[in-house]
């Protein structure tokens, strides 16, 4: 008799929610371990991070490789000094070299796209892939034709030169970017504006430019963190006026007994402008990040 | 009437936005069109041109260096010449740095969706973290893993922190190599790999009942592995005359660690958009048939991400072919152990003035690029015309 109530458990009501407590359980022990997992990949994935700033903030004397992972005591900004010293004006080019080629290139690509994206014209059916290809190629493919035409013109070894490559290659990310953004824009609103008498210009103007913001940020995003970080380019065709921040920081990191303050420090001055980039607007750097794939 | 005189109307829009609107947009677009025709396929024909001549040798900043038309000449000697090991060398490390970085940012990125794909508290903080590398430039990533990666530092004293010794791996520097082969090998090799796919294609096509197609795929598979294995054994065809030992160099492992830190977050995001994408009705479907949830990622969610892995191989391959900027920041130009065609093509044309040997690197390279990315174009926008 004393059996009954354990044969009263037995009523289905019961049961389900007996499974469900222990499915329940399981499901938070499920979560504590998720949660586990992910900030021991968030502790790895930071280690590089921390043990830069730390670097960045020693005094060089007291850098050595066996106590590499202590926090710094005192902390020196001679390391940030030093670095600001010599990369100032390298960062001056990078920036200079970004803001100009990202401008131009959204602005070109914009028109492209739109062009791509709501008129009808001869071959575009190849035209739209051949500019695409251009994005993927390495660019090692046409660097020394480059190179050749650069030193012809005179462009070589400037900025003028290296604004110039940027743009033209960076064509085929910002026309495809903007097409399959304009492709989602309804046709419609191109036929009334076109009813309205407005040509070519006008519709841009009043129908497509107003509605581009959302493409100009992921295009502008895109283009800044891409031409900032670039450095093949960078390395083959300026001298060392014109250099952007990352010849400077590749070149640093070339000499065995640096004192690794400096290049740590460089390393977080190169980095700071994306990665604030990155932190305040992430959303838009992924949309971007995710349309290299092709599908917009 | 009223209908008639719209229609008219809209039809003479219509005719406007074909007629001399038309040309103006084609005009807009020329100047792409032409930057574009002259610096990416113009100059892609010079770097061939230049490829297969002399291009005036050691002279060849001149101004007018005196060319001389030597067909492959430049081709041959990278792949049989003596002097050009390295550039052999190169091209397996690239391989096997293409290979593991792939697949290593693979299993990372859906690792890292899948814990991510749940309700959870501060997602956007692990999302952040986790892309955080893929703002940095790769120099700055090189940079960073130099220091990470030093043999008397970095990560090799992180275990003395809790009491244990020190390892002893040099990461960079380390001339250690594993899978050695001999380079001879290579043409046999080649071609038994594709007998074998050519075969398991077949097999595949014959159980799923397309004989026709399987004959045509399995028996030119049998008859050039059987080739290779009856006639081809312990014959030279590679034309390199002495044998040569390449292999996975481990100096690459801090590179593709480096890289792999990078990029994973770019598969996570892929993965993450995917998971995301999947219609909740499928898996509640699959639970109603009592899927557990196991079962579920296995035979549900897993199976509908494959078109997203296709594009992440496609996309990182490409990177990884490429690969330049973080090796020449990390282990620096010169470290052979490490090195890669990309690398090379740098070092030939700008330190040595082989300007016809760097051009027949870069269009090697071009060539392993294009067999990746042409086929994915095709079939991406092919299938964006039917959407």
């Amino acid at each position: 008799m004393a059996d009954q109530p354990a044969v009263a458990t037995g009523t289905p009501a019961h049961d389900l929610q007996l499974s469900r407590q222990k499915a329940a359980g399981r499901a938070r022990w499920g979560r504590v371990a998720v949660y586990g997992v992910l900030i021991l990949l968030v502790i790895i994935y930071l280690t590089p991070v921390y043990l830069t700033v730390v670097t960045s903030l020693k005094d060089p004397a007291h850098i050595r490789l066996p106590t590499a992972w202590e926090p710094p005591r005192p902390i020196s900004w001679e390391g940030y000094a030093t670095a600001w010293r010599d990369f100032a004006p390298k960062l001056r080019n990078s920036f200079i070299l970004a803001v100009t080629a990202t401008a131009l290139s959204a602005i070109m690509g914009s028109m492209n796209g739109y062009v791509l994206a709501k008129w009808r014209l001869p071959g575009e059916r190849y035209i739209f892939p051949l500019i695409v290809f251009g994005m993927f190629i390495p660019y090692q493919s046409i660097l020394i034709p480059l190179f050749q035409f650069l030193r012809s013109v005179n462009l070589y070894g400037g900025l003028p030169g290296l604004i110039l490559v940027h743009v033209v290659y960076g064509l085929p990310i910002t026309t495809l970017l903007f097409r399959n953004f304009y492709a989602e824009l309804p046709d419609e609103m191109v036929q009334a504006a076109s009813i309205d008498g407005a040509g070519f210009f006008g519709i841009y103007r009043w129908v497509i430019l107003p509605l581009s913001a959302p493409a100009f940020t992921v295009v502008i995003i895109w283009q800044f963190t891409q031409i900032w970080n670039e450095f093949l380019f960078a390395v083959t065709l300026t001298q060392p006026a014109a250099q952007p921040i990352t010849v400077a920081l590749a070149n640093l990191a070339g000499g065995e007994a640096v004192r690794w303050n400096m290049p740590m420090a460089g390393s977080v001055l190169a980095a700071l402008p994306t990665v604030l980039v990155y932190i305040l607007l992430g959303r838009y750097f992924i949309r971007g990040m995710l349309a290299g794939s092709l599908k917009g | 009437m009223e209908t008639s005189l719209v229609r008219a109307h809209r039809e003479g829009a219509s005719s406007m936005r074909t007629g001399k609107d038309r040309l103006i947009a084609g005009l807009m677009l020329a100047p792409s069109l032409i930057l574009l025709g002259i610096f990416v396929y113009g100059f892609i024909g010079q770097t061939v041109y230049v490829s297969l001549t002399d291009w005036g040798r050691g002279a060849s900043l001149a101004l007018q260096p005196e060319i001389t038309f030597v067909g492959l000449e430049n081709y041959r000697q990278l792949f049989t010449g003596i002097l050009d090991v390295r550039f052999r060398q190169d091209l397996v490390n690239m391989v096997f740095f293409s290979l593991i970085f792939v697949v290593a940012c693979l299993g990372m990125g859906l690792f890292l969706a899948t814990l991510l794909d749940r309700p959870l508290k501060g997602e956007g903080f692990f999302r952040t973290v986790f892309l955080l590398p893929m703002a940095l430039s790769f120099v700055v990533t090189g940079t960073i893993w130099r220091w990470m990666l030093q043999p008397r530092g970095g990560v090799n004293v992180l275990p003395t922190l809790v009491g244990l010794p020190r390892l002893e791996f040099l990461w960079t520097t380390s001339r250690q190599r594993v899978l050695q082969f001999n380079w001879q090998a290579v043409p046999q090799g080649l071609i038994l790999l594709a007998a074998v796919v050519l075969i398991l294609l077949g097999v595949r096509a014959w159980r799923r009942g397309t004989r026709r197609k399987a004959l045509l795929l399995g028996l030119p598979g049998l008859v050039a592995g059987a080739y290779v294995l009856l006639v081809g054994r312990g014959v030279n065809w590679s034309g390199l005359p002495f044998p040569e030992t390449h292999g996975f160099n481990l100096a690459l492992i801090g590179i593709i660690i480096a890289a792999t830190w990078q990029m994973s977050g770019y598969t996570m995001a892929l993965y993450l958009a995917g998971l995301r994408g999947i219609p909740e009705e499928l898996r509640e479907a699959a639970q109603v048939d009592g899927a557990s949830r196991l079962q579920i990622y296995r035979y549900v969610e897993l199976p509908l991400l494959k078109p997203i892995t296709l594009s992440a191989v496609v996309v990182l391959g490409h990177i990884a072919l490429k690969i330049f900027d973080l090796i020449f920041a990390m282990s620096g130009p010169d470290n052979a152990m490490t090195s890669v065609p990309a690398i090379l093509m740098y070092l030939t044309t700008f330190r040595g003035n082989q300007f016809a040997k760097g051009a027949a690197i870069a269009t090697l390279l071009l060539l392993l690029v294009s067999l990746l990315i042409i086929p994915y174009m095709v079939s991406t926008l092919r299938k964006g015309d039917e959407a």
